[in-house]
């Protein structure tokens, strides 16, 4: 057969941008049949290791109050939910930089989206909700595990912990992404990891009480996306859920998810569309 | 509906900055056409390319793709035409078959229809045997086949292709020229770059020569060698360094005289003749050749430069 038949249902452009990004669901699930072996270390092996390092073993030496500990009653219970906040970003950092912009120069997969009737926010939709369904199933994980080491207080707190890892993983996969599509080269990464990352992964709540500070620096933490996420985190799988504070995380994060998504749409649409 | 305009394009110019690659054009191109932009690089082609292919806003004038505003109704446009970019897009980790499949999900169509048109296309592109291999493993003819077939997952109405077989081997291009003419006589319209003149005359009925970003002539192939060229050239190539003085000693044996560095053509109607001529009047040229006049002539012609530097 060398000629292609002319009958057959007609491609049209998709009506919202949700449905663009589903039409992608097919490439992410291919593509990461590729590659999930490589992924599945940092997100069930690693959940354990630490929770294990950190909480148990280290967890032995700490002999603290439970109020020195915001309320948690071992220090395996106070720093198991940060470890899980702490695990969906750098799950997002990691998915959020190199992998972004290999879309545009690296196998430029983004060029043959574009090419097709989708639009740019469909194109950053599915990849960002590939990100989330990621952070969605190492935080399940994680949470198991915290589970089988008795961290929760009771079944809705921990389906509550794990629920907004998602929208953890959203207030940093947003504006990671815009400053990925922004970038000619992937040097700019390092920086980010370095002094972003990392600082917030040692000194957001995570492994100490940020009280524990100096004033300024504490300041800082509390203004840190890292910070909101694990005191959500620990306040949801711990019970010692306070209304306020709960909506001005929710508020922070989502405000961060939002304005990331309105960057994020711009900065490809000026890398692609030009 | 006779004559159906595909393509319409009034002063259309794009700026990148400062930078204007494309410098106010007009094109027409009907429906069945295929029609051809020929020019060096950086002539502004992929510029126009990708201003047809609805992802690069023009920055002035008119531009009407199958009747619509790319500014508008980029996606409807996208939706009903094929594109085949200069670089290949495809996604390497892939195998030849799932990136036929990735790509026609993009277009909306059902999973089990995109798998009968994989399958149809995988054999019109003679890729069927190399189905499951990744990308990576492939030649360059053959990703440039598969890049076609992918462009082709939405049965386009325009097919668009910039610079098809550049950097293929000879054989490998007219196995894809033998395809693109497949799809001409199904009545696809095709729009393709080049800079190879043969490409030109062997793929389109009518073309454009552009050069910085204008429109230096328009025509058929044939019809622009008639204009701009005589039916024969004489090439004759002496020691380095003596064709500019030779050149005034044979001038007025042909209707024109082009200097290159390497040689000297004569542009004769009687090539034959104009040979006999050089050699009557004692000179020897290292090496003569006649050949017919090509779209190359007309573009240095047009402009005073080859078209490959």
């Amino acid at each position: 057969m060398t000629e292609i038949s002319a009958d057959g249902p007609r491609a049209a452009a998709p009506r919202t941008v949700l449905e663009g990004a589903w039409r992608l669901a097919d490439f992410w699930a291919i593509s990461y049949r590729r590659t999930w072996k490589g992924s599945v270390i940092s997100s069930f092996v690693e959940p354990l290791l630490y929770v294990v390092a950190m909480g148990v073993l280290l967890g032995g030496f700490v002999d603290a109050s439970d109020d020195s500990l915001e309320g948690a009653g071992s220090y395996l219970a106070f720093v198991a939910p940060g470890l899980l906040a702490a695990h969906s970003m750098t799950t997002v950092f990691g998915e959020a930089s190199y992998p972004v912009l290999g879309k545009i120069i690296w196998d430029k997969a983004y060029f043959s989206m574009v090419a097709s009737p989708l639009g740019i926010g469909s194109v950053v939709l599915a990849h960002v909700g590939f990100m989330l369904l990621r952070v969605a199933v190492s935080g399940a994980v994680f949470t198991a595990v915290m589970a089988l080491f008795g961290v929760y207080a009771g079944v809705g707190g921990a389906l509550g912990a794990w629920l907004v890892q998602v929208l953890i993983g959203a207030a940093f996969a947003t504006p990671l992404y815009a400053y990925a599509v922004s970038l000619k080269t992937d040097v700019g990464f390092a920086p980010v990891f370095r002094l972003g990352m990392i600082p917030m992964f040692l000194f957001s709540g995570a492994f100490f009480p940020v009280a524990n500070l100096p004033v300024p620096l504490e300041v800082a933490a509390r203004f840190t996306p890292l910070w909101h996420g694990v005191d959500l985190t620990r306040m949801l799988s711990l019970g010692t859920f306070e209304p306020l504070a709960t909506l001005v995380h929710l508020a922070f994060l989502t405000a961060f998810a939002v304005v990331g998504w309105h960057l994020s749409v711009r900065q490809l649409t000026r890398r692609m569309m030009t | 509906m006779s004559a159906e305009l595909m393509i319409s394009a009034r002063g259309v110019r794009k700026s990148f900055g400062e930078v204007e690659a494309v410098r106010g054009i007009d094109v027409s191109v009907q429906r069945g056409e295929a029609f051809g932009f020929l020019g060096p690089n950086g002539a502004g082609k992929s510029s126009t390319m990708r201003m047809i292919s609805a992802v690069s806003p023009v920055s002035a004038g008119e531009l009407r793709i199958l009747g619509l505003d790319p500014a508008t109704d980029g996606p409807e446009i996208r939706a009903r035409i094929g594109v085949c970019p200069q670089e290949d897009t495809l996604d390497t980790e892939l195998n030849v078959r799932e990136n036929l499949y990735v790509y026609g999900r993009y277009f909306g169509l059902p999973r089990r229809e995109v798998r009968a048109r994989v399958d149809e296309l995988l054999e019109f592109a003679q890729l069927t045997e190399k189905a499951t291999t990744v990308v990576d493993h492939l030649s360059g003819g053959m990703k440039r086949r598969l890049t076609i077939a992918r462009s082709l997952i939405n049965r386009p109405e325009i097919l668009i292709l910039d610079e098809p077989t550049t950097g293929l081997d000879p054989q490998a291009r007219h196995v894809i020229w033998d395809r693109l003419f497949r799809l001409k006589q199904q009545g696809v319209t095709l729009i393709l770059t080049t800079h190879y003149m043969d490409e030109a005359e062997q793929l389109t009925d009518r073309l454009v020569v552009m050069d910085k970003g204008r429109i230096a002539a328009e025509g058929s192939p044939l019809g622009l060698i008639e204009q701009f060229s005589t039916r024969e050239v004489a090439e004759l190539r002496f020691g380095v360094g003596q064709h500019e003085a030779l050149a005034e000693q044979v001038r007025d044996l042909a209707k024109r005289v082009e200097v290159l560095p390497d040689r000297l053509l004569m542009y004769s109607d009687d090539g034959e003749s104009v040979v006999a001529g050089v050699h009557e009047r004692g000179l020897t040229p290292l090496v003569t050749l006649v050949r017919r006049a090509t779209l190359e002539d007309v573009f240095l012609r047009l402009t005073g430069r080859t078209l490959v530097d």
